[in-house]
């Protein structure tokens, strides 16, 4: 009995349907190892902040959501690309102007996901109200800015980034390692930190940009000669 | 042999004629003679070469000894101010097509052979003008004012036989084309090895190839043989491949008194852009490209194309007519008000060619975030909203195109192999304007780059501005010389080089003319 109703039973930050997916490296900063629907993340801007926004979008474009991304005009499409982005499904307001809070409302409701750097301090009250629409369209909006966004459901800040692969002349910039701290409200509570590789050209685990392969780590599959 | 023999009887080919002469079509040529030339538009002697040979010569080269098939030097060497042309068959038929359009004016059911020649059926002319003759004059009249091009018309039974009559000038009578075409070389025939292998038999006129029993023909020289000597025998009965004038599909609104407001003119729009679309779904068609023309008072006329990579809408054509009259009405490009409006559709599809998207393009989803960003274009203007294509180019800049949504989804620059493209990854921030600044070696002097491609000293300090940063490591120099054959300004001569700072920040650095840029930001401190 018990066991049939593990099956039935879960937590409600676990349900999947209410959160858009992660990549995999990605999960662990976020409580109930998604994006939750209707609710806003904060990306304070710093090293690696636009990598970290592009990564964050890449998943639940590829299961089929439209992304939006207003008042970024420096983004680079091929980044977006590369870190996993449909440029099928990727919109850019690249100067949404002084009626911003129009534009977000219009980008809400058209899209899933929708990631706004607003130019200043924003008020308590557009903010209140950017929040409502979010839990009523049942999207996700992710802030880009250097104010903070009081009531974000997490807040993700970027430090310690570390470039391998050029050296001296020979190479190329190949992987950046970068320290992640994820700090929220509710549930996501406990503060988080993480390093991750963020981009990384190199396949999983085998290091070839001179960044210490790391032997400690257990790995579950390996192939074997022969 | 029992296949050719078999296909002969489909074909009907084969047999000994049985007589069908009315089965002729009298037909009606026009020959433009040197047309590839006259297309170039070059005076004086010229001659239009493809392959280093000649395909087409003036008169005035003709008379210097210059002919089909020779090569350049030769021809150059008889001629020797000869102006030589590339052959351009999508020029020629460009230029022919007024001659067509005007051909049409006066005779239905024009069917255009190559560029340079066009045939129709003379009966019709024939019968209104009350002869022949009479058509032909006027017809070539009518060439010569409307085009200013100089038409010869041969009139005989079968297009084949009225290009010969049409280039020796004559009009062949019903009946006589037999005779006109038995006397005739037969190299005219325009198929070179048939004509040199009949040659060397001893066949030596069309008349002669069409007293040859057409079942010996058939067997020893093949299909395309047989038909030639029908061809030669005048029995040409191929019907003539009648092109359909093209539908007029421009819709035009004219204002007794000049529109000034932009309200007006929205208004205005849309009640054209129902009456295109309404049109276009007669033909079973749809606009992918929409060009916008509008007349002021004073006879000044603007133009604008919208492209489109979906099907335009009534709605869709409304809204890009009202953007496109509320831009020129403000941006005071327009001195006077609007006294006429045309739409004409550019790029038409047939309904039925628009195939929508399998997976992910259609669905619910699409039509919401479509109707988002078509509520942001009528806030923020048609530029504002835009979406990302992926391109070829050396530059992440122009790899990743920015296209206003509703253009047709093309980039910059095609994809394909780009060699010399730095691998991935790719940059996260593009600076829209790149920053100047001075790269430093470990004595303080700048940078440089020589011809073998080494730096002068070891990159050890940026300077931007005030700040003096230190390099810690650096990979580089790579460099790119695009576009060098093309004249000057639109050459790009670089070198890049990447480099990681102090404070872990990571830049692709450009040289270009002696001077560094920072074009692309790995760090993405981005305000």
């Amino acid at each position: 009995m018990q066991a049939e109703l593990a099956g039935l039973v879960w937590r409600a930050s676990e349900r999947t349907d209410q959160a858009f997916p992660l990549l995999p490296e990605l999960t662990q900063f976020f409580p109930g190892q998604g994006l939750r629907r209707g609710t806003t993340l904060a990306i304070t801007p710093g090293p690696g902040a636009l990598s970290l926004l592009l990564a964050t979008l890449a998943a639940a474009s590829q299961a089929g959501s439209w992304c939006a991304v207003a008042g970024l005009p420096q983004l680079g499409i091929m980044a977006a690309k590369e870190l996993g982005v449909v440029l099928d499904r990727l919109v850019l307001v690249p100067y949404p102007g002084a009626e911003w809070t129009a534009v977000t409302s219009i980008l809400l409701d058209g899209f899933d996901l929708v990631a706004i750097a607003p130019a200043g301090r924003v008020a308590p009250s557009v903010r209140a109200q950017l929040a409502a629409r979010v839990r009523q369209r049942n999207g996700s909006l992710i802030v880009l800015s250097a104010h903070g966004w009081e009531g974000a459901e997490l807040t993700l800040t970027t430090e310690n980034p570390v470039w391998y692969g050029p050296n001296h002349g020979r190479g190329r910039l190949r992987c950046r390692e970068i320290t992640i701290n994820a700090k929220g409200r509710g549930s996501a509570g406990r503060p988080r930190s993480g390093t991750i590789a963020l981009p990384s050209t190199c396949p999983n685990g085998e290091h070839t940009c001179g960044k210490p392969n790391r032997a400690s780590e257990p790995r579950h599959l390996y192939a074997v000669g022969g | 042999m029992f296949y050719l023999k078999s296909v002969g009887a489909v074909a009907g080919l084969g047999k000994p004629d049985d007589g069908r002469a009315s089965s002729l079509i009298r037909t009606m040529l026009v020959w433009c003679p040197d047309w590839p030339v006259v297309a170039s538009g070059v005076p004086g002697p010229v001659a239009v070469m493809h392959a280093n040979k000649v395909v087409a010569c003036s008169p005035q080269a003709r008379s210097e000894g210059v002919k089909r098939g020779l090569k350049k030097r030769d021809a150059q060497a008889r001629c020797p101010e000869l102006s030589i042309v590339d052959y351009d068959p999508g020029r020629d038929m460009r230029v022919f097509e007024p001659v067509v359009a005007a051909v049409e004016e006066l005779a239905a059911g024009v069917a255009v052979l190559r560029p340079g020649v066009c045939a129709f059926s003379a009966k019709g002319p024939a019968r209104y003008y009350k002869s022949e003759a009479a058509a032909a004059e006027r017809i070539v009249e009518h060439i010569a004012i409307e085009c200013e091009v100089e038409a010869q018309i041969g009139i005989a039974d079968g297009a084949f036989a009225a290009l010969l009559a049409a280039r020796a000038g004559q009009l062949i009578a019903p009946g006589e084309t037999s005779r006109f075409l038995a006397e005739l070389p037969i190299s005219t025939l325009e198929r070179p090895q048939l004509a040199d292998l009949l040659w060397r038999l001893g066949v030596r006129t069309l008349g002669k190839f069409a007293t040859l029993p057409p079942g010996d023909v058939l067997a020893r020289f093949g299909l395309d043989a047989a038909l030639a000597q029908r061809l030669a025998a005048g029995k040409d009965d191929r019907p003539l491949a009648v092109r359909q004038p093209p539908p007029d599909l421009e819709v035009e609104d004219r204002f007794d008194d000049p529109v000034e407001r932009v309200d007006r003119a929205a208004f205005a729009a849309r009640a054209l852009a129902e009456r295109l679309h309404a049109r276009l779904a007669g033909f079973g068609l749809v606009c992918t490209r929409l060009a916008i023309v509008a007349i002021t008072a004073e006879g000044q006329e603007l133009y604008r194309v919208w492209r489109h990579d979906g099907v335009l809408t009534a709605n869709a054509i409304a809204d890009r007519t009202r953007w496109q009259l509320e831009g020129w009405l403000t941006s005071g490009r327009l001195a006077c008000g609007i006294v006429a409006l045309r739409l004409l559709p550019e790029g038409v599809l047939a309904q039925a060619g628009l195939q929508p998207g399998l997976w992910g393009e259609a669905g619910a989803e699409q039509d919401r975030a479509h109707r988002a960003m078509h509520r942001l274009q009528g806030l923020l203007g048609p530029e504002s909203v835009i979406i990302a294509v992926e391109g070829g180019g050396r530059d992440p800049r122009t790899r990743g195109s920015q296209v206003p949504w509703g253009d047709e989804r093309v980039p910059d620059r095609p994809a394909g192999p780009w060699p010399g493209q730095l691998p991935p990854p790719a940059p996260a921030a593009i600076l829209p304007e790149p920053a100047h600044l001075e790269v430093l070696d470990t004595h303080h002097q700048l940078v440089r780059v020589d011809a073998r491609l080494r730096l002068s000293g070891d990159p050890a300090l940026v300077v931007i501005g005030q700040s003096r940063l230190e390099v810690v490591n650096w990979a580089g120099p790579w460099p790119v010389d695009e576009r060098w054959w093309s004249p000057a300004g639109e050459g790009n001569r670089v070198i890049r080089l990447q480099v990681v700072l102090r404070d872990q920040r990571a830049f692709t650095l450009v040289l270009s003319q002696g001077r560094w840029y920072l074009p692309h930001d790995f760090s993405e401190h981005y305000r």
